[in-house]
């Protein structure tokens, strides 16, 4: 490529200062991004209604590629069930023997657990479902682990509000447009999520590793518990999600933990169902009596 | 004076049709617009919903805007990485600021191998673009981090790759773009 011409004005001083001042104009620009970057990292909030705008003005194309790619899904879907459909009677047929044991088992036990839940008068909070919506995009370029959500505030979505799909949790809200809200994934490193074996309730953490997979990590020390095929439910403790959320899967184990994969995939997710915080009030509450009268939670 | 039949013009066909062919001049809309548009709509890519589990679709609208680049020198101004950056960070999910900083800074260091560099072909470009492409990622996450809890870097390896080997494909695209943009 031959050398670019403006690099030499020649002996017009209108055109060296030209040339000069794009360079001052360039270092002071960076030195502009930078400040702009310094205050983003101290207050991470900041500029969040300008990330919603800018959400809320693609929000109509990706809605239109989310039908697309939905509706060819289903229509993979529907094909493949007629090809299968043979196969697939025999062993649901198979399955729907086996599981009709252990609804008749579940139905007891929820009998059981509701007089049991009298008896301790452990109230409920009523309705926890605040909308129902689909992810319409993600941040597929960048590190954090981010979607965004097709409904906003029009429908009741606040910020720290759980988000779960019909396979398992997916994440929380952090930020919230007029019709749009971005969700901040189980798998994105600043989420810790507290979770439990779903088989002894043995509690641990889950915290996002970036790359489609969650670290668990037992509270209590010692060699890690966990084994290959454990499943992971959400443990309540916090009062941000509600227990019993199906979480993850673990696929291996570490010296320290696991790694597990999460139930819910945000690529093949139908809807998202946006929750009530669990306990929302008494986590007003305790945060309000915090030791210093100071603690707030950190807005992302 | 009859008027031949041939010479009445019709309504719907283009006027250029007996215009002078020489010495036109391009359309100064298409040849600004098209840069920056291009530019923008690759950083917007990012907002169709295409989900990954690890961040594994390129940072395309930086591979825009380097094409341009080194493509075209001289075509986007020494400054035009912050506009064009804090454009990319209200829909990368970045922290704002950090592409603003990151493409001004990979624009100058560009403007400084160009002063070294003079004769360069496409290999040496494509090298050029390869190491700002992994130098921006990794400051991306490490800017990322120090906003909120970040990754191991290894996760970024295979955007890396892909980004990098995706950089020719871009350059061909903008050398389309510029010759739909230069066009009379």
């Amino acid at each position: 490529m031959a050398p670019p011409k403006h690099r030499r004005p020649g002996f017009s001083r209108k055109a060296q200062y030209g040339l000069f001042v794009t360079y001052v104009v360039a270092i002071a620009g960076t030195i502009v991004a930078a400040l702009l970057l310094a205050i983003s990292v101290a207050d991470p909030a900041g500029f969040s209604a300008l990330r919603a705008a800018g959400a809320e003005i693609t929000a109509p194309v990706a809605r239109m590629f989310s039908n697309v790619r939905r509706s060819a899904q289903n229509m993979n879907a529907t094909l493949a069930a007629y090809i299968n459909a043979g196969s697939q009677n025999a062993a649901l047929q198979k399955q729907a023997e086996a599981n009709r044991k252990k609804l008749i088992e579940a139905q007891a036990l929820r009998v059981e657990n509701a007089r049991l839940r009298g008896l301790l008068k452990l109230s409920e909070d009523g309705e926890s479902q605040v909308a129902v919506g689909r992810l319409i995009s993600s941040t597929a370029s960048s590190t954090r682990r981010v979607a965004t959500l097709s409904i906003g505030r029009n429908f009741g979505v606040e910020r720290a509000q759980p988000v779960r799909g019909p396979s398992g949790l997916i994440g929380r809200i952090i930020e919230t447009g007029p019709t749009t809200a971005r969700i901040l994934l189980v798998t994105d490193a600043e989420n810790l999520v507290p979770v439990m074996r779903a088989s002894d309730g043995l509690p641990a953490f889950s915290a996002g590793l970036g790359n489609g997979t969650v670290l668990i990590k037992p509270l209590n020390l010692g060699e890690s518990p966990f084994k290959v095929g454990d499943v992971i439910v959400t443990s309540g403790n916090g009062g941000l999600y509600p227990p019993n959320i199906p979480f993850a899967r673990v696929i291996k184990k570490t010296s320290d933990g696991a790694l597990a994969i999460p139930y819910a995939d945000p690529g093949n997710t139908p809807y998202a169902m946006v929750m009530r915080p669990y306990q929302g009030e008494a986590r007003a509450a305790q945060q309000a009596a915090a030791p210093d009268g100071e603690t707030k939670e950190v807005a992302e | 004076m009859k008027i031949p039949v041939t010479t009445i013009r019709l309504p719907t066909r283009p006027a250029r049709e007996y215009e002078s062919r020489f010495d036109r001049e391009q359309s100064l809309l298409k040849m600004l617009a098209i840069p920056i548009a291009s530019v923008a709509i690759a950083s917007m890519i990012t907002a169709l919903p295409i989900f990954t589990e690890e961040p594994l679709l390129p940072p395309l609208g930086l591979l825009m805007f380097l094409s341009w680049r080194l493509m075209r020198p001289g075509l986007l101004p020494v400054w035009s990485g912050v506009p064009f950056g804090l454009m990319d960070d209200v829909f990368s999910g970045q922290p704002f600021g950090s592409a603003g900083l990151l493409w001004s800074l990979a624009m100058l260091s560009i403007e400084i191998i160009d002063a070294r560099a003079i004769w360069r072909d496409h290999l040496q470009d494509w090298l050029i673009a390869a190491i700002v492409i992994a130098a921006v990622l990794l400051g991306g996450l490490w800017i990322a981090g120090m906003a909120h809890a970040a990754p191991e870097p290894a996760v970024l390896i295979p955007q890396i790759i892909l980004s990098i080997l995706l950089y020719p494909l871009a350059v061909r695209i903008c050398a389309r773009l510029d010759s739909w943009r230069l066009a009379t």
